[in-house]
């Protein structure tokens, strides 16, 4: 335990001398690397982004069951029970025939022609409805399926449910499923590639300035250093170098995130970076940090490798 | 102590070294000289590990240093302090920790390397020198620390590759000296060298080989090229 314990004291320490003594070199790197990590940073939150986009288009696509005008309010919730205890029902809202009508005569108050068509009529010839919004848009379908297979019935044996504008939804419905899809999939390409990208300039510029040790690696061998023991410094510094570059990203995001949300809120819909940056700080703290102290600390040991000769 | 048995060193069709057998005791002071070419560096490649020979075996206290694992071979290269034309001083860590490294790197306590360090520094007279880095010290500063380093583990051989090379004479008499009086303490000394007034100023056995081969073996220090 004294021994390991020295060992590590020691690189540890050696590490820290090796940045901090680089100059020049331990700058460029932890420059370079808060690039990459500000890409990454970017990304989490063009995800985070994309996620609400879907979000909002998936919240504005429903399925409305209307009812018979007969169907009493009893039944109608009975039916919305069974409907609620369905795993991929996300939620139902109720609209009653009264309040079908005065919508329909809010939305049509500029059209005389209509109200006037509807006065004559003198009764109010609307459905009450249920809109079903599911977990996920693929779901409607099963929804639908499930309201063919068990028809609600009234007490005098009737079917209550009139129609379901399924069928009038299900293209739009289906491309957007296929739009979310595509969107996550060509997103998730994206976001890997743009990672690939920074992750492989990050090893480059660690590898450069392992390079310029070479010499000093041969020689810390030759004065019989163990693998282990030359490698661990390097190591440790460029876990350092993740790290202070992590927190470089999280302090730039900090005014970066909130001027973007100053300068977009109208139009992205409501999604503010800034806010996003502070409810989720602590994922975003740990994604940053955390993909700073592999990428030092795996590109030290993969550049060094080269240079360790037997 | 050393031994090279029939020792051929080949890089691709030019042979670095041919059919070397040469024997080493311990306690011995040798010199080796020769043209740039003649195999010199070669030899002490050979004997410190970062090559391996072609044909033949090179020994180390009956050890064969070819038949050493790879996780061995930092444990073997502890036993040799070496010493190079270049200096090869890491440019980061100041004199005492250039010194310290090689302690640190034997696994010696922090007391060890405590007490140790000054020591070695002022036996190579560079006691206000320990927080220099290497490139605020002169030439012969430089090889003084790097001696300091190659003996700090107290080894049973020394090995150094042409160093007093990039030495004045000055630093280069002061070079010799130490080396001396590290060899009249017991260690085993092997130089490589091209300066007739080292052989000479040291006085001990001179081997000289030309085109990879040891043309003359001499007990009493003559240069002969």
């Amino acid at each position: 335990m004294g021994m390991w314990w020295m060992t590590v004291k020691r690189v540890a320490g050696a590490g820290w001398k090796n940045f901090t003594r680089g100059g020049a070199v331990s700058v460029a790197t932890v420059l370079i690397m808060t690039v990459t990590l500000s890409i990454i940073g970017s990304l989490i939150f063009l995800s985070a982004l994309l996620n609400f986009t879907l979000g909002v288009i998936r919240d504005k696509v429903d399925v409305a069951v209307y009812f018979v005008t007969t169907a009493s309010e009893s039944e109608i919730f009975a039916l919305r029970d069974k409907l609620t205890a369905l795993p991929q029902v996300e939620s139902i809202s109720y609209t009653s025939r009264e309040e079908a009508y005065d919508n329909f005569r809010t939305r049509h108050a500029n059209d005389q022609l209509t109200l006037q068509a509807l006065d004559e009529l003198g009764v109010n010839p609307l459905d009450a409805s249920l809109e079903v919004k599911a977990k996920d848009p693929s779901e409607y379908e099963s929804i639908v399926s499930f309201l063919d297979a068990t028809p609600a019935l009234s007490a005098d044996g009737t079917r209550i449910v009139d129609r379901v504008n399924y069928q009038q939804n299900k293209d739009a419905i289906d491309r957007l499923s296929l739009a979310i899809r595509a969107t996550k999939d060509i997103g998730l390409i994206v976001v890997l590639l743009f990672a690939m990208a920074s992750i492989l300039i990050a090893f480059a510029t660690i590898r450069l300035a392992i390079f310029t040790a070479k010499d000093e690696i041969v020689v810390m061998q030759l004065v019989g250093a163990s693998k282990a023991y030359v490698r661990g410094p390097f190591v440790v510094a460029g876990i350092i170098t993740g790290i202070l570059a992590a927190l470089f990203v999280l302090l730039i995001l900090y005014p970066a995130s909130w001027y973007t949300s100053v300068r977009t809120a109208s139009w992205l819909g409501g999604f503010s970076p800034f806010a996003y940056y502070r409810d989720h700080f602590a994922f975003i703290f740990c994604t940053l940090v955390g993909s700073g102290i592999v990428l030092g600390g795996m590109a030290s040991l993969l550049a060094i490798r080269r240079y360790l000769k037997a | 102590m050393i031994y090279f048995d029939q020792v051929t060193k080949r890089y691709g069709n030019t042979s670095a070294l041919e059919g070397v057998t040469l024997s080493i005791a311990p306690k011995e002071f040798v010199s080796i000289v020769g043209h740039s070419g003649a195999g010199k560096t070669t030899l002490l490649k050979l004997l410190l590990a970062e090559e391996s020979p072609s044909e033949g075996s090179v020994f180390f206290e009956s050890i064969d240093v070819n038949d050493l694992p790879s996780s061995a071979l930092h444990h073997y290269r502890r036993k040799i302090g070496t010493v190079f034309q270049d200096f090869r001083l890491i440019p980061n860590k100041t004199a005492y920790e250039n010194i310290a490294f090689a302690m640190e790197a034997a696994g010696r306590n922090d007391d060890e390397i405590r007490s140790d360090v000054p020591y070695i520094l002022d036996l190579v007279n560079l006691g206000d020198k320990a927080h220099n880095f290497p490139d605020q010290l002169s030439g012969g500063e430089k090889q003084r620390v790097a001696i300091g380093r190659a003996i700090i583990n107290q080894p049973d051989v020394i090995v150094a590759d042409e160093p007093t090379g990039n030495l004045d004479p000055i630093n280069t008499f002061e070079i010799v000296e130490i080396l001396k009086k590290i060899n009249e303490l017991g260690t085993t000394i092997l130089i490589t060298t091209h300066n007739k007034g080292v052989v000479d100023a040291v006085g001990k056995r001179v081997i000289t080989m030309d085109r990879g081969k040891i043309v003359r073996d001499d007990p009493t220090g003559k240069y002969v090229l």
